[in-house]
């Protein structure tokens, strides 16, 4: 058998020493920088060991792309270049994977929209590209700000899907979710969303793992598919596909392929577990009303939280972090005791309070909302105000913008 | 009044140095050991358009963010954001909370009797500052504005200190800075206005000084006070 060689402990040509991922994330120094969640992402894929990054422009997504051009320029990224639009970037990214290399993309709203035909070509193809979706506005009336909408497309892809709540979620999850995706049983790509402008735009108090560690390198070798291998399923899609045709053959292999990518899904729930420390995250949970939430508006339920605690009223949190594998088990546990679950979302249909209310038994418990859409920011006051006024409580009207 | 959490809305145009400002305030605030953050608001970026940034400092863990509906401090960077409209509301002052303080950078008094008898209904004191005349005075250029903004809140307020707000300017323009193209051709065309870095870093250092000791004096004089602290302990 060939010798298996480590790269552990070796240097990289910037002089960062492979770091066990487990060592870098868990145990090494960090040190707090203060940061906007632009620059974090730049840190993060300093890093990574990224062989290939590719960029398009669009807000707020872009000043991140920009900045990993400034590492590349400084020697980090393998290599970096610009696509045409966001649907060639996603089919580039696909063909850097195909040819056994660690792919890192950022994009958002329209741009997650423009590239969707890929998404369920990567998942189906195992390729473990690491997507960053900087949420915006996707539909007209045009809007660049925060809006969680696009998530909910993302939802049935076969991705893996997570929501950041704040810079330091997305420094920390950048990096190990390399680790997950490019487990041998998992092996799929991971959409890694925040809410634009909320994470991306906003300078905060981040801790740091070393700038001279980084993680192991890709090992395309672990693989469950074959590199470039375009005869073999899942990707013969050229000369004569017999997946093309409508027959028994076509319908098994779609049957049984398909299953298997949202297995994946499945067999990812362990690893992210671990790496991500569950799921959810709980508090209080066994107060009557409790706030579930996923990113920006997890942050806006603690203020919120805050708000009702000076008024008396206790108040429980479940943090929604990973929605692909979605933590339904943990959701029933953690919501068993509640009377009243509010779901604010920052976007007009409410898919985590869907979602939420497809899980758990006396689904009548759910408030979906607050509700804010195209951008709007959802002031803790509104959230707290809401609440009270479900529990039957005075609450004092608010006169702020709009209003 | 002493609060948890100082929220300040700083209203301006494109351009002006409303979005580096919170940045700059957040920076110094964390210097000096507080919690902070900061972020912009804007539409599609282009001069003289509307733009927001809001800066938090408190004495706990901030996790608001977003527009900031119901600050504690506004600043109005161009007299435009009242007399032509450019904010986000109108009024402009639209959900400020009680015991408040409205910055206004104008030579000259720009509010109608019926908005100031709304702000003092809401007990919120009003402070006029020649910004951009002061700016040109000290630093020898209009784009310095964002510096005497800055120095008239942490006057008013003592939310930041000098020392941090020094370390802060050093940290933002001191280094090479990436943002997005415009933000990158801004830095360029403040950079080219002066010499050398060094008197960059000084001019808008002294108009942040200047400022502050304007602002500072006002407060004293008319007793607003409004600080970050915990409440609690100064009870």
């Amino acid at each position: 058998m060939a010798e298996i060689k480590s790269h552990i402990g070796t240097q990289n040509k910037k002089g960062q020493t492979y770091t066990d991922a487990w060592k870098m994330m868990h145990e090494a120094p960090r040190s707090p920088s203060f940061y906007t969640g632009s620059e974090v992402i730049k840190e993060a894929l300093r890093r990574a060991s990224c062989d290939v990054m590719i960029a398009y422009p669009i807000t707020p997504q872009s000043e991140a792309a920009a900045l990993i051009g400034e590492l590349f320029a400084e020697g980090y990224i393998g290599d970096y270049f610009r696509g045409e639009s966001e649907f060639a970037v996603m089919s580039q990214c696909a063909g850097a994977a195909f040819g056994g290399a660690r792919v890192f993309t950022t994009t958002a709203g329209p741009g997650t929209m423009r590239a969707m035909e890929n998404f369920p070509m990567w998942a189906g193809a195992r390729l473990p590209i690491q997507m960053i979706v900087t949420c915006r506005g996707i539909n007209s009336p045009l809007s660049i700000q925060p809006d969680t909408i696009e998530i909910s497309y993302l939802l049935n892809t076969g991705m893996l899907v997570w929501h950041a709540e704040t810079a330091q979620d997305f420094f920390d999850w950048i990096l190990k979710g390399f680790m997950v995706s490019e487990e041998p049983e998992v092996h799929l790509p991971l959409a890694l969303c925040c809410d634009g402008f909320f994470v991306t735009h906003t300078k905060d108090v981040v801790n740091l793992t070393p700038a001279d560690m980084c993680l192991p390198p890709y090992d395309p070798y672990r693989s469950p598919v074959p590199c470039m291998d375009m005869e073999c399923p899942p990707v013969r899609m050229m000369r004569d596909p017999f997946i093309m045709k409508s027959n028994y053959i076509s319908y098994a292999t779609h049957a049984s392929w398909q299953q298997e990518i949202w297995a994946a899904v499945e067999r990812s729930r362990k690893h992210t577990i671990k790496w991500i420390n569950g799921l959810i995250d709980t508090e209080n949970t066994d107060a009557e009303v409790v706030i579930v939430a996923s990113g920006t508006a997890v942050s806006q339920g603690r203020e919120a939280i805050r708000l009702l605690e000076d008024e008396g009223v206790r108040c429980g949190l479940v943090k929604v972090k990973s929605l692909r594998p979605w933590p339904g088990e943990e959701i029933r546990e953690a919501t068993k005791n509640a009377k009243h679950i509010f779901v604010p979302e920052f976007n007009v249909t409410g898919w985590l309070a869907k979602e939420i209310k497809a899980t758990i038994p006396n689904s009548e418990r759910v408030h979906a909302g607050p509700h804010v859409c195209g951008g709007m920011t959802m002031p803790p006051e509104i959230i707290a105000s809401e609440i009270k006024t479900a529990l039957g409580l005075r609450s004092e009207s608010l006169a702020g913008r709009g209003s | 009044m002493i609060k948890k959490r100082l929220n300040i809305r700083m209203s301006g145009l494109g351009g002006q140095g409303a979005v580096t400002a919170a940045h700059v305030m957040a920076m110094a605030a964390n210097r000096d050991g507080k919690f902070s953050i900061s972020n912009p608001f804007f539409g599609a970026e282009k001069r003289m358009a509307p733009a927001e940034s809001y800066c938090r400092i408190g004495i706990e863990r901030i996790y608001d963010r977003g527009e900031l509906v119901f600050p504690d401090v506004i600043e109005v960077f161009h007299p435009q954001v009242i007399t032509m409209g450019k904010s986000y509301t109108m009024p402009f002052y639209s959900g400020v909370k009680e015991g408040g303080v409205v910055i206004i950078n104008s030579a000259q008094p720009l509010l109608s009797e019926e908005d100031i008898n709304r702000l003092k209904d809401l007990n919120v004191a009003l402070f006029y500052i020649a910004g951009t005349e002061l700016a040109i005075e000290v630093a020898g250029t209009e784009l310095s504005t964002n510096m005497s903004m800055i120095g008239s809140v942490a006057g008013i307020t003592k939310c930041v200190s000098m020392e941090a707000l020094d370390g802060a300017l050093q940290e933002r323009f001191g280094k090479k800075f990436v943002a997005s193209g415009g933000t990158a051709s801004l830095d360029e065309a403040i950079k080219k206005k002066f010499a050398k870095k060094e008197m960059l870093l000084a001019k808008n250092l002294a108009t942040v000084k200047r400022a502050y000791e304007i602002a500072s004096e006002w407060a004293d004089k008319n007793k607003v006070e409004l600080r970050v602290g915990n409440p609690a302990v100064a009870a």
